[in-house]
């Protein structure tokens, strides 16, 4: 049985510096694993590789055991992955329920034509989809903004609804990039409690990257460090907060 | 006052046809931030597609959405095969790209159908209503409805469909697009697809008016540059409502201000550009330009 992802020596170069060096580790269904590591450590770069952003100059991804290398951006969704990004990327012009559909449009299974002329098939389907949207908005807690514009909407809402744009797609692996940065102390405890819920009631399995330590290990499994692109570290939360060797990544050496 | 009136309504005839070349070159700012100098050229050739169906015995009714069709099909052509391969490079490079493609497509349209200007059919009665006391020829309202009737459609196809809903999303943040499943690169077709036969539907509309000739839109481009940059270069709402004030304003200006006559409306049009890029840069609708860093 092999694991929903398996990173495996996975190294990128850009010019002569090296962001990835030979990185291996595996989220298995079900987990909850953190990537943790001081700036630059190469968090943000391992997210690219995995979503076909960026080439690597080495190693595989696997989902499910079956490379993603040789698909294309816009088919990883297909494969059961959706992400968020670190700083938003939210249509900042449309709707809290126009964002959230776009996530869903992979799931309305008629093509373009169709999608175009209000054909009854279509209708019904896109009667389902605004459903599931409507649901999505609701389960993250901003069902009464449906309707609004993004780009006016505080920053801690939006980095929800990208999580619901996300969620929508029915993922079975969601990569977070910093699900707590950026928003206040309340709040990170209010994304703790929705991203156990996405976990627990919706059986999604997570890979996170994250600065805010308490938030990691009150939420993961396991956690992987890594430091200028190496792997230093890999074990529950509580055997890495003893590892010497992330401590010294941290504080530097003593 | 009824003078003034019936200028007001052949000025809107008029400002719908640049509004909608006007739409034409917005959808295409709005999908890749580039300004398609051949969007002109483009329409010219769809309305020489539609006379030669017509002048084939076809009925103008059938010509005229056949055309459309051939247009779209032609837009999505021109993306994959002239744009497509340098999507990426700086903008400057794909703005001499879209010069360079409006050269050949006046040259191509010279070239197979020749520089004698044609007289193109309009299907509306050349005769006038009286609509409370204002004389309004049948040619004017039949134009003012269709330019509606094709905002409309477009304004519903990108708000209200499935489709539209993607094209907005590719065109706004691609690579976040891409991750949920949007194949960016065949929205953008459909883009250009959607601009072409929104622009052909002016040439066809201006046809009747102008005579067709390969050189055709080159003032009308211009008064659509006017309008787009108006309304806000962003904005498809802008790019209407600019057209109809451009039409009435040049309609207007050469009705009642002597000097400018028949003779200088195209430097009016471009005064608006002018005016409009030093006063308010971000036209009427448009927003101003923030960029997070």
């Amino acid at each position: 049985m092999s694991a929903l992802l398996e990173v495996r020596d996975l190294s990128v170069r850009f010019g002569g510096v090296i962001a990835l060096d030979r990185v291996s580790f595996a989220v298995e269904a079900g987990q909850v694993v953190a990537l943790i590591g001081p700036n630059g450590a190469g968090k943000t770069t391992l997210f690219n590789v995995i979503t076909r952003v960026y080439r690597p100059a080495g190693g595989t991804v696997l989902v499910d055991g079956d490379s993603v290398l040789a698909i294309r951006p816009h088919q990883v969704i297909r494969r059961g992955l959706a992400r968020t990004f670190q700083n938003v990327a939210l249509f900042r012009s449309m709707t809290v329920l126009d964002n959230v559909l776009v996530g869903d449009h992979t799931q309305t299974k008629s093509g373009w034509l169709q999608a175009s002329v209000p054909l009854p098939g279509a209708v019904a389907a896109e009667s389902a989809s605004r459903k599931r949207a409507l649901e999505m908005i609701d389960f993250v807690g901003l069902g009464p903004h449906a309707q609004r514009p993004v780009a006016a909407l505080p920053f801690g809402w939006q980095k929800r609804i990208e999580l619901a744009r996300a969620l929508v797609s029915r993922p079975r692996l969601l990569l977070l990039d910093e699900p707590a940065g950026g928003i206040s102390h309340e709040e990170v405890d209010d994304v703790s409690r929705l991203l156990r819920r996405v976990h627990k009631e919706l059986g999604v399995t997570m890979l996170l990257v994250e600065h805010h330590m308490a938030f990691v290990m009150g939420i993961s499994d396991r956690v992987v460090v890594l430091d200028f692109g190496k792997k230093i570290a890999e074990g529950t939360p509580a055997e890495v907060q003893r590892n010497r060797a992330v401590i010294e990544a941290y504080l530097g050496a003593a | 006052m009824q003078e003034f009136l019936q200028q007001v309504v052949s000025g809107l005839a008029v400002g719908g046809i640049f509004a909608s070349l006007a739409l034409a070159l917005v959808l295409i700012y709005n999908a890749m931030g580039l300004v398609n100098f051949a969007q002109g050229e483009m329409a010219m050739l769809a309305t020489f597609v539609a006379y030669a169906l017509v002048n084939r015995g076809m009925s103008y009714w059938i010509a005229f959405p056949v055309a459309l069709v051939l247009a779209f099909g032609g837009g999505i052509v021109i993306q994959r095969i002239v744009i497509r391969p340098v999507e990426r490079a700086p903008i400057l490079t794909l703005v001499i790209i879209t010069l360079g493609l409006a050269t050949l497509l006046n040259g191509l349209a010279g070239f197979v159908f020749g520089y004698v200007p044609r007289s193109f059919p309009s299907p509306f009665s050349a005769q006038s209503a009286d609509v409370l006391g204002v004389f309004v020829s049948y040619r004017d309202l039949g134009v003012i409805a269709m330019s509606g009737l094709v905002l409309l459609a477009v304004y519903l196809l990108l708000q209200r469909t499935t489709v539209g809903l993607t094209m907005r999303a590719a065109a706004h943040h691609p690579e976040a697009s891409r991750l949920l499943g949007v194949q960016v690169s065949w929205m953008l077709g459909l883009g250009w697809g959607l601009a072409s036969a929104v622009g052909a539907v002016s040439g066809i509309m201006v046809a009747p008016i102008l005579l067709l000739e390969p050189n055709m839109m080159q003032s009308i481009i211009i008064y659509a540059f006017a309008a787009a940059v108006l309304g806000g270069i962003e904005s498809p709402l802008g790019a209407v409502v600019g057209g109809l004030a451009v039409g009435v304003t040049i309609n207007l200006a050469g009705a009642y201000l002597p000097f400018v006559g028949g003779d200088l409306q195209l430097a009016v049009g471009l005064a608006i550009i002018i005016a409009v890029l030093i006063i308010r840069p971000n036209g009427l609708f448009g927003r101003a330009a923030v960029r997070r860093v």
